[in-house]
């Protein structure tokens, strides 16, 4: 319990919930501060405003009946429960009537109001007597007479109390509270960090497939779990990815290692020297297909990686496109097929030329792979056109196609379908394209060319690049 | 796959080797690679291809070897002990070496390209590479055939290419070309006698910079071949098989 209790003051929440108190703490205690202080002037100004009215009676008072005169009044007021203090004093000071007992020296000194409260006693019917604070007016007579009028302070001192009071009062209330919400707080964020940590250490372990616990609230740990999830997603494919990409490099070029080491133990035997050369010259080209498959292996992988994503600027689909086009228009020729073009001018999109340029490379390139010799119509045809959702480059071949549920599968490394394996071909050429929009913020769609004819229904690969916006 | 081309004039002598043949004059280039096993099969393959080839296997001693003696060609690997091989390039630009620089990378990405190329690279080759493919690269990098390039008519026996008004004879008679197939035919006849790849006609006459992977080119250079020889009894422009294209008299 006390290791808890210290990392609960280790946390940020109960650090913070605790500076917030304090601050709340001073900003009532200065707001208790203020309404006091205006109060208690309210009540002074109250005070001396009751005492000129008083004073105003006493003097018509003498005007009227003489000194005796006044002595009555005061001494009717003064009998009244609550009185004002009423002294009349000699011309030294000396108390001659009134219902004080004595006063603090010095007060009768001046005309006037006092200007600080000062201490009196009263006359008590019981008890000792005690000292009381109070206000009054000094008026000379010209008999040389002194009169006092003035208010005991016990009134207001006793509202300083009762606000003193509410103040402790809430403020305990406040800090208990606090206490209460800081627990709360401290606990449930060190139970969601304890889950997320024993999460995360899962992970570690290992297990790539797990995730941090997000609860309903969508608050800023379950924003935090959320996007730490995502950053999990993506070193979960790029891990499945190079997983895949181990498994399958050992896999695939095992072939074509053993071809190359075939072929040299038969240049190896050959004695005539033609065939022994052509034997090397097969080596060498077997080894050159090995090393492109290399490049095209780790080009895919440093896309995937977003690695090039530097080299983003602004550039010309159209012209891409079209170049593209007449490079790839004499190997259809050459194919026996037609090369049809659809391409909006104009178009731009962030990116990066080469990385386009290849994709399109490889999607031309299967599309006349694929198609030459098939019984669909020879005809390949490029449309490049854009709408508010996206700019959309497709290539579509009346080739043999892909069967729908394979859509998923060919774009994975070194996946060929069955029938395509006596083609040529890495196995690489839509992992790239794929790779290549995903760092271009768009995808890559394989869809039929045409899904009625089942003899030849085509592929028609499209990339979605996502509108430019300026 | 792009290696079965069956053209007409696949029949030339293919390989490292085929540079043996005493035509190539000499050539000596300088070599900062640490890998000293990839270091020794290069020197191996350019002496056979009459290079002379010195080596440095780290940054100071290939920036002393490059500064103090005169190459026609420097082959500098990007990743270097002791110095870099973009710091090794910029320092020997400072100091007013001027020799071409072939710049050989792992990295291979096209930042890597760019970058290389702006410390004063001249050319780029990202690993891993076929030797046919470094050693047609340093040749025209050392550029001892192929035209000057001031030169305004490239000439190749009888074979004519006018630089200016973009015209192209053989033997007096007018040969129309497209404009892909003339920049085509420019680059060869540039580098005439010397093999030229296909990465490298990508690169020069289509401006993108990496392995074409099919046969792409091998298409353009048959339709560039047929317009320049078919009326001719004597072919020019070689396959040089499993490294490029070559455009040469035979004389």
């Amino acid at each position: 319990m006390t290791s808890r209790l210290r990392l609960m003051f280790r946390s940020t929440a109960v650090r913070l919930s605790a500076l917030y108190i304090l601050l709340f703490a001073i900003c009532a205690a200065f707001l208790v501060v203020y309404v006091t202080a205006m109060s208690e002037r309210i009540l002074a100004q109250q005070t001396r405003e009751n005492l000129v009215q008083e004073i105003g009676d006493i003097q018509r008072a003498y005007d009227r009946g003489g000194l005796n005169g006044m002595l009555r009044i005061m001494e009717r007021r003064a009998r009244q429960p609550g009185a004002n203090l009423y002294v009349v004093a000699g011309p030294t000071g000396e108390i001659l009537a009134g219902n004080v007992a004595s006063l603090q020296p010095g007060v009768l000194d001046e005309q006037g109001w006092t200007r600080f409260p000062f201490s009196y006693r009263p006359f008590s019917e019981s008890g000792p007597e005690r000292e009381h604070m109070a206000i009054a007016n000094v008026i000379f007579m010209e008999n040389g007479l002194r009169v006092m009028i003035g208010r005991d302070l016990g009134e207001p001192g006793r509202f300083r109390g009762i606000v003193r009071r509410a103040l402790m009062v809430a403020l305990t209330i406040m800090g208990i509270g606090a206490l209460f919400i800081w627990f709360g707080i401290g606990r449930n964020a060190l139970k969601r960090i304890d889950r997320m940590s024993g999460a995360s250490q899962k992970i570690m372990a290992g297990d790539l497939s797990q995730r941090l616990p997000v609860g309903r609230s969508g608050d800023e740990f379950d924003r935090l779990s959320e996007s730490l999830n995502a950053m999990l997603g993506r070193i979960e494919r790029l891990n499945e990815g190079l997983r895949q990409v181990s498994d399958n490099i050992a896999h695939d070029l095992k072939t074509p290692l053993t071809r190359l080491r075939n072929k040299a133990a038969d240049a190896l035997n050959e004695d005539d020297p033609g065939q022994r050369r052509a034997a090397l010259e097969g080596i060498i080209a077997e080894s050159d297909q090995l090393i492109r498959t290399f490049n095209a292996l780790l080009m895919i992988s440093r896309v995937e990686a977003g690695s090039i994503a530097a080299e983003m600027s602004e550039v010309d689909l159209s012209a891409i496109t079209a170049d593209s086009c007449e490079l790839y228009e004499p190997v259809a020729e050459e194919a026996g097929l037609r090369l049809e073009t659809s391409i909006a001018p104009g178009l731009k999109v962030k990116g990066n030329r080469e990385l386009i340029g290849q994709a399109m490379f490889n999607l031309l390139d299967n599309a006349i792979k694929y198609s030459a010799g098939s019984q669909g119509e020879p005809l390949v045809r490029v449309v490049l056109s854009a709408d508010v959702t996206g700019i959309r480059l497709s290539v579509c071949d009346n080739g043999p196609g892909v069967p729908e549920e394979k859509r998923a599968e060919v774009v994975k490394r070194f996946v060929r379908l069955d029938a395509s394996r006596s083609k040529p071909g890495t196995g690489l050429g839509l992992s790239l394209v794929e790779a290549v929009m995903e760092l271009h913020g768009g995808s890559l769609r394989l869809s039929a060319t045409n899904p009625e004819n089942a003899q030849a229904p085509g592929l028609t690969a499209t990339m979605v690049f996502p509108p430019l916006t300026s | 796959m792009e290696t079965s081309t069956s053209h007409a004039h696949a029949d030339e002598s293919g390989g490292a080797k085929r540079a043996a043949d005493a035509i190539v004059p000499h050539m000596k280039i300088l070599v900062i690679e640490d890998d000293l096993e990839a270091a020794a099969y290069m020197t191996k393959a350019f002496r056979e291809a009459g290079i002379v080839a010195d080596h440095a296997s780290d940054g100071e001693s290939g920036l002393f070897m490059g500064s103090e003696n005169s190459y026609d060609v420097m082959v500098v690997d990007r990743m270097l002990p002791r110095r870099d091989g973009i710091s090794v390039i910029s320092e020997l630009r400072k100091r007013g070496v001027n020799t071409p620089v072939l710049i050989l990378s792992a990295l291979g990405q096209v930042d890597d390209r760019v970058a290389g190329l702006r410390a004063g690279g001249d050319d780029y080759l990202p690993k891993p590479y076929a030797f046919s493919e470094l050693l047609a690269r340093v040749e025209v990098l050392g550029r001892r055939k192929g035209a000057p390039e001031q030169d305004m008519v490239y000439r190749v026996g009888d074979l004519e290419l006018d630089r200016l008004s973009h015209e192209v004879r053989r033997a007096g008679k007018e040969i129309l070309l497209q404009p892909r197939e003339f920049r085509l035919l420019e680059y060869l006849m540039k580098n005439a006698g010397q093999v030229v790849t296909r990465t490298m006609l990508l690169e020069h006459v289509w401006d993108y910079h990496f392995d074409p992977q099919t046969n792409v080119i091998d298409v353009h250079v048959s339709r560039l071949r047929s317009k320049i020889e078919k009326d001719f009894d004597k072919p020019l422009l070689k396959t040089i098989r499993g490294a490029g294209y070559m455009i040469k008299d035979e004389g």
